[in-house]
């Protein structure tokens, strides 16, 4: 069976997701990233969708999932490098993906979720959300 | 072939050549800086052939059109590229009208009973008009074709996105923002996004003369777009008239960064940046 | 402009039956649109609405056949799509055009959201008997 790999770098979680994702893939991408976020106590998922030309409500869902599931378990999921077609697209299909953050590129998603960890620990007036964007 | 005209025409093919020349030489509108000579006859004498060729009893007749396929293609070609090179339309429609005199007036000469030749003209009569309004058809497609690669370029001139700062881009939009405007300024804005990795879009719209509910639309669109792709849009340049309209229509912004003039919406993108821009040598903090 | 019908110059058909086909059938649709010089948006525009269709065909009319035509019209070419299948149809069309319905587990922006993403979108459909969607995306569009 194909499989998606997953990657751990510190404290995050890194996927690349390179192929046009079929169904079954997806969901198991899905199931194997929540575990692995169980598994290693992940603080944060990165997926990185910028060689992906299609993101359609199937795809989104997943997405979705696994940023819902991620949270329950303490870690925030940042998407990040996607095409501009791909983000017009989402906009025009009216696809939110409530609780995903974004980022241009992966860079920037570790900036971000570092962000994101940091604050609770630091002091409240660093917290504002400005570099957090959600995109609802 | 039975027919009378087609027979002369056969016969006659290069003394109508001859004529036809000559008339389009006689035009004082001729364009003899556009096309030489020369480059005119191989024209006229390509169209003459594939007409003569492809007359038929029956098609002479009743107008068959797509009989005449060839012919149409070669007048097509020829009144698109004179369309392009800038031929009134009074030269484009000529050069299928004096064929036309020169076709009549063999028939004429050639044939005796009257009867007969009123009939046959009025036969070349109706193909040659069916060639003429093709000709003029072709001749505005190919300007047509020209106004329409000139408002591409239009399109494409009006939305110049500019990097203000390391990591700002502003796209001031000028003019009325429809759907098709508006996918454009998505896609260069993205685009110019993804080339600087900048992190904040600040659209203008000072030049917008009205926001509805369906520009607003567009606003919305471009600003989720935006977020989608890990970047913030703000919006500048809402006048009062616009934030007035806006709230009468019961529209919802309260999700997007407005600001009124793009120099605030150039100071949020400094704070959410963590940039600060001093006057040298004084120390004003507040 | 808009009296004229468009022309068919080419067609392709696939039969979807399977949550595997959907990919091929997608990449299938891409080749048409890449050979007729569609832009990067409009493609995956096009892709994207194809992916809806051709899933809701499978969770909803048990699968059927995906047909791709090249058409031309004027001075625009684009394809249109046709997914027909022999499933239970839809009793209440404007309901499910309507965003946020659904039936299925989805999200219910298959249909409407769909439609956002084309240039021209019809839908037939006959209880017992199964739906037609046509949808056409221009070059240009």
């Amino acid at each position: 069976m194909e499989k998606i790999p997953i990657l751990k770098m510190g404290q995050f979680l890194l996927v690349t997701i390179q192929v046009d994702l079929y169904d079954q893939l997806a969901e198991n991408l899905e199931a194997d990233l929540v575990n692995m976020v169980n598994k290693t106590n992940a603080r944060g998922v990165l997926i990185d969708v910028s060689s992906v030309s299609i993101i359609d409500s199937f795809m989104g869902r997943i997405l979705g999932n696994i940023a819902m599931m991620s949270k329950i378990m303490d870690a925030d999921t940042v998407v990040v490098g996607m095409q501009p077609a791909v983000a017009i697209t989402l906009v025009e299909l009216g696809l939110p993906l409530k609780g995903v953050y974004t980022a241009l590129n992966v860079e920037k998603g570790m900036e971000l979720l570092h962000s994101k960890i940091l604050p609770t620990e630091q002091n409240l007036e660093e917290d504002d959300d400005n570099d957090a964007r959600s995109s609802e | 072939m039975k027919n009378e005209a087609i027979k002369i025409f056969q016969k006659k093919k290069s003394n109508i050549l001859e004529k036809w020349m000559t008339l389009q030489l006689q035009d004082e509108g001729l364009r003899e800086d556009l096309i030489s000579n020369e480059d005119l006859r191989i024209q006229s004498e390509e169209l003459l052939s594939s007409f003569i060729s492809t007359l038929s009893d029956a098609n002479i007749e009743h107008v068959s059109i797509d009989d005449f396929e060839a012919v149409k293609d070669i007048l097509s070609s020829i009144s698109i590229s004179r369309a392009k090179q800038g031929y009134s339309p009074r030269e484009t429609g000529n050069f299928v009208l004096t064929l036309k005199e020169a076709l009549l007036n063999t028939l004429s000469e050639e044939m005796k009973d009257p009867e007969a030749l009123y009939k046959q003209s009025m036969f070349i009569n109706k193909i040659m008009d069916n060639f003429a309004i093709n000709t003029f058809e072709t001749f505005i497609k190919g300007r047509e074709d020209v106004i329409y690669r000139q408002t591409d370029e239009i399109t494409q001139i009006s939305t110049p996105v500019i990097r203000v700062w390391d990591g700002i881009l502003a796209l001031p939009i000028i003019g009325t923002l429809d759907s098709a405007r508006t996918q454009v300024v998505m896609e260069s804005l993205l685009q110019e996004i993804v080339e600087t990795g900048s992190n904040i879009a600040i659209l203008d719209i000072s030049g917008v003369p009205a926001v509805d509910s369906l520009v607003a639309q567009h606003l919305i669109k471009t600003v989720a777009a935006t977020r989608l792709m890990g970047a913030e849009c703000i919006i500048s340049g809402i006048r009062p008239e616009i934030a007035q309209t806006v709230v009468h229509l019961g529209i919802d912004l309260s999700q997007i960064i407005t600001k009124s003039t793009l120099a605030s919406a150039l100071k949020t993108a400094f704070t959410i940046l963590k940039l600060e821009v001093n006057k040298k040598q004084i120390v004003k903090h507040h | 402009m808009t009296t004229m019908t468009p022309v068919v110059l080419n067609k392709d058909s696939m039969i979807i039956a399977r949550e595997q086909d959907v990919v091929p059938f997608r990449n299938r649709v891409k080749e048409h649109a890449v050979r007729i010089g569609m832009s990067l948006l409009n493609q995956t525009k096009l892709i994207t609405g194809a992916s809806e269709l051709v899933r809701n065909m499978l969770k909803y009319g048990k699968g059927g056949i995906g047909m791709i035509e090249i058409l031309s019209k004027g001075r625009d070419n684009g394809i249109r799509l046709i997914f027909a299948d022999n499933g239970p149809g839809i009793p209440d069309i404007q309901k499910a055009m309507t965003d946020g319905f659904t039936t299925g587990k989805s999200m219910g922006l298959g249909l409407p959201g769909t439609k956002r993403l084309m240039n021209e979108f019809d839908i037939k459909s006959e209880v017992g008997k199964g739906t037609t969607i046509t949808v056409i995306k221009w070059k240009n569009g």
